[in-house]
């Protein structure tokens, strides 16, 4: 019978399962960070439990950690404590790696796990944080999962899960000049809701799909939770095997071959059913913006913020209302004429080599507008961080007006000094742009590199197109 | 944990779609690296007049009086009704500790994002998933009634209104048997640790790329 990949995924993995379908998932790659861990070592410890395997941990801390004056150290005392407690816990337990506080290799998990060859195709990987579908770029059964779950994993290996449906989302076609996988991830977001994919693992593919390169991969399955769905992945191609090629941890030699082997197979069989079928063309889609404070409430660069008088739910259209209130736009309003106070380019969805050389590319020779107060650029990790300065960026971001800082989660969830003032409106190409998430009262509008950085030369949003 | 087996809790209303766990629980309560303490900080950008910071004496700060749970009648609410998508963003598992030290045993939407779902089993919370029709009838006899009252009776999988209308819920088996035994997962799962043993070896041997040491 023709398998999805999800089936070849679940039925690799399936420990024990109950006549009811509940099963034991067996897990191969745990990231942990500072925020969603601490609970569950003190939750081993009071319970008198080892972690199963330590060496299936990969950590750093990532969402607390400052972006600048790293030589004093983590000035905010609980944020600090935080952080010490990863340090101590690690130390303690173990792990396949652990990337400290100011360490080379530090950075965002979702980033340091894939550069490094940690995160491969066929495995489970958990984190305790919703943006663990990124790895689903490398095939891989991936998600975010609560801190009880966290404690879970570390003393069985193993998750309770009870399988999903499956939805493709297949995107045809060839996506046009400056038009990115973060437009195509919002454009699908827009299409199916934020609800649409709950209860379903996504796959994504089709033609613009598999052309995008693993980078694009991972900014795609990074946002398939923001359209509901705990995981989306994408099949194992030339792509994804030319990636993880030569990385610290991927397998080397004849080991190397044979997983190659085996990840060949890891894909959907033709004819394969899946329970939902969505699809896009390439062409339709145009750079993204949100204008609400949910990631659905989006529309292309060239329309207007949406009239909730023309919304017939009421629930909606109430919904609607209370977004356009705390975004401070009117209905009708051209998208291109909304100013703009701060831009973030960064985060899990968008700090990798190629968004920084996207967003570098549309800056260079030009300057951020006089009303722009601050752009900032994070780099997704230290390595990304080195590469893009041997490559000369930073100069350019910083020759444009961009604060180039160290790397780290940063304003995407303001858990660290970088913010939004209440009122601030900013051109983010973060993931969430839920009411106070850059900061209390802060105003989010998500976007591509690309075009953060058209926003930030023209003070206002602007079509990427027009300046490529 | 806290087993749950049958619930009559006063019904306080959250009529928003989309609510997400930021708005649950703001990032700069994520810090506390402890599992209690939470509710205070429960909707704190809604419920308060000013900017929340942990370590803060809340009981000092000014409340807007124009969020639903800060109106007197609902005081010690232990059942939430919201709308559809609620606890959707993050996966912080912050957000049903501090609807649960806030008082909340037992939340009713027309549906929930997964991880929040399945983290509230974790913590002793029954997340009730019901047609948005009933939905709609609730939240106008809430409204309408001060004191409003609904039984929530796990075992029969039934919410019975103050007007002895029975509306049946769906749960998974499993968790519901858990819920109702307040079981610990760990135990239940270790209980299989010689099948994790024996799986984990044949792994090692036919993919060992995936035990990088």
């Amino acid at each position: 019978m023709s398998k999805t990949l999800y089936d070849k995924l679940w039925e690799n993995h399936v420990v024990h399962q109950e006549a009811d379908g509940t099963a034991l998932l067996y897990i191969d790659r745990h990231l942990v960070h500072e925020v969603t861990s601490p609970q569950a070592f003190e939750g081993l410890k009071l319970a008198g439990r080892k972690p199963w395997r330590v060496s299936s941990i990969v950590s750093t801390p990532d969402h607390n950690t400052p972006t600048d004056h790293w030589d004093e150290g983590i000035k905010d005392p609980i944020s600090r404590l935080q952080v010490e407690t990863l340090d101590a816990n690690i130390r303690e337990v173990g792990a396949l790696a652990y990337f400290p506080f100011k360490d080379p290799r530090m950075g965002i998990l979702h980033v340091v796990g894939p550069e490094n060859g940690a995160t491969l195709p066929g495995m489970t990987v958990v984190c305790g944080d919703s943006h663990t579908s990124t790895h689903g770029a490398f095939a891989c059964l991936a998600h975010g999962i609560g801190t009880s779950e966290v404690e879970h994993v570390m003393a069985t290996q193993c998750l309770v899960q009870k399988k999903s449906k499956t939805m493709l989302i297949a995107v045809e076609g060839k996506l046009g000049k400056g038009v990115t996988a973060k437009d195509v991830a919002l454009a699908i977001i827009g299409a199916i809701g934020t609800a649409g994919g709950t209860g379903y693992a996504i796959e994504f593919g089709g033609s613009a799909i598999r052309s995008l390169s693993m980078e694009g991969r991972m900014t795609l399955c990074n946002m398939a939770i923001e359209g509901g769905a705990r995981m989306g992945f994408v099949a194992v191609d030339d792509t994804t095997i030319n990636y993880l090629n030569g990385r610290p941890f991927s397998p080397q030699g004849e080991t190397w071959d044979k997983a190659v082997a085996y990840w060949r197979t890891l894909h959907s069989d033709p004819g394969a059913q899946f329970d939902r079928v969505v699809t896009l063309k390439a062409e339709d889609i145009r750079p993204q913006v949100t204008w609400g404070t949910s990631p659905e409430m989006v529309v292309g660069i060239d329309a207007v913020v949406p009239d909730p008088a023309k919304e017939a739910d009421p629930v909606k259209r109430e919904g609607m209302e209370r977004a356009l209130q705390y975004m401070g736009l009117n209905p009708n309003t051209p998208i291109q004429n909304i100013a703009i106070d701060k831009v973030f380019i960064g985060s899990c969805t968008n700090s990798r080599i190629e968004d920084l050389r996207q967003a570098a590319a549309v800056l260079k020779g030009r300057h951020v507008a006089a009303n722009v107060k601050l752009a900032l650029a994070v780099p997704g990790s230290g390595l990304v961080k080195r590469q893009a300065e041997e490559e000369g960026l930073d100069k350019v971001f910083v020759a444009a007006g961009f604060e180039w800082r160290e790397p780290g989660c940063s304003m995407c969830l303001a858990m660290n000094a970088d913010r939004l003032e209440p009122g601030e409106r900013c051109a983010s190409t973060s993931n969430r742009n839920f009411e106070g998430r850059q900061g209390p009262g802060g105003r989010t509008h998500l976007v591509s590199p690309a075009m953060a950085a058209a926003a930030a030369i023209a003070g206002r949003f602007a079509d990427v197109r027009d300046v490529l | 944990m806290d087993k749950f087996v049958r619930l009559e809790g006063l019904v306080a209303p959250l009529d928003r779609s989309n609510v997400d766990t930021d708005a649950i629980i703001p990032k700069q309560f994520l810090k506390s690296i402890k599992r209690s303490g939470f509710g205070p900080n429960a909707f704190d950008e809604w419920r308060y007049m000013d900017v929340g910071q942990p370590g803060q004496d809340n009981s000092q700060r000014p409340k807007n009086p124009n969020f639903v749970l800060n109106q007197p009648r609902y005081q010690g609410a232990e059942v939430l009704l919201t709308r559809a998508n609620f606890g959707c963003g993050s996966s912080r598992e912050h957000a049903p500790w501090a609807l649960l030290d806030f008082g909340f045993k037992a939340i009713i939407a027309e549906s929930f994002a997964d991880i929040f779902f399945n983290n509230c089993f974790k913590n002793g919370i029954l997340p009730i998933m019901l047609p948005a029709a009933e939905i709609e009838v609730l939240f106008q006899q809430v409204e309408a009634t001060p004191g409003y009252k609904l039984v929530v009776d796990l075992p029969a999988q039934a919410v019975v209104r103050p007007d002895g209308h029975a509306i049946p819920f769906q749960v998974d088996a499993f968790r519901k048997e858990c819920l109702i035994n307040g079981w610990d997962d760990i135990g239940l799962t270790l209980r299989h640790a010689d099948k994790i043993k024996a799986f984990e070896e044949k792994r090692r041997v036919e993919q060992p790329w995936l035990f990088a040491q």
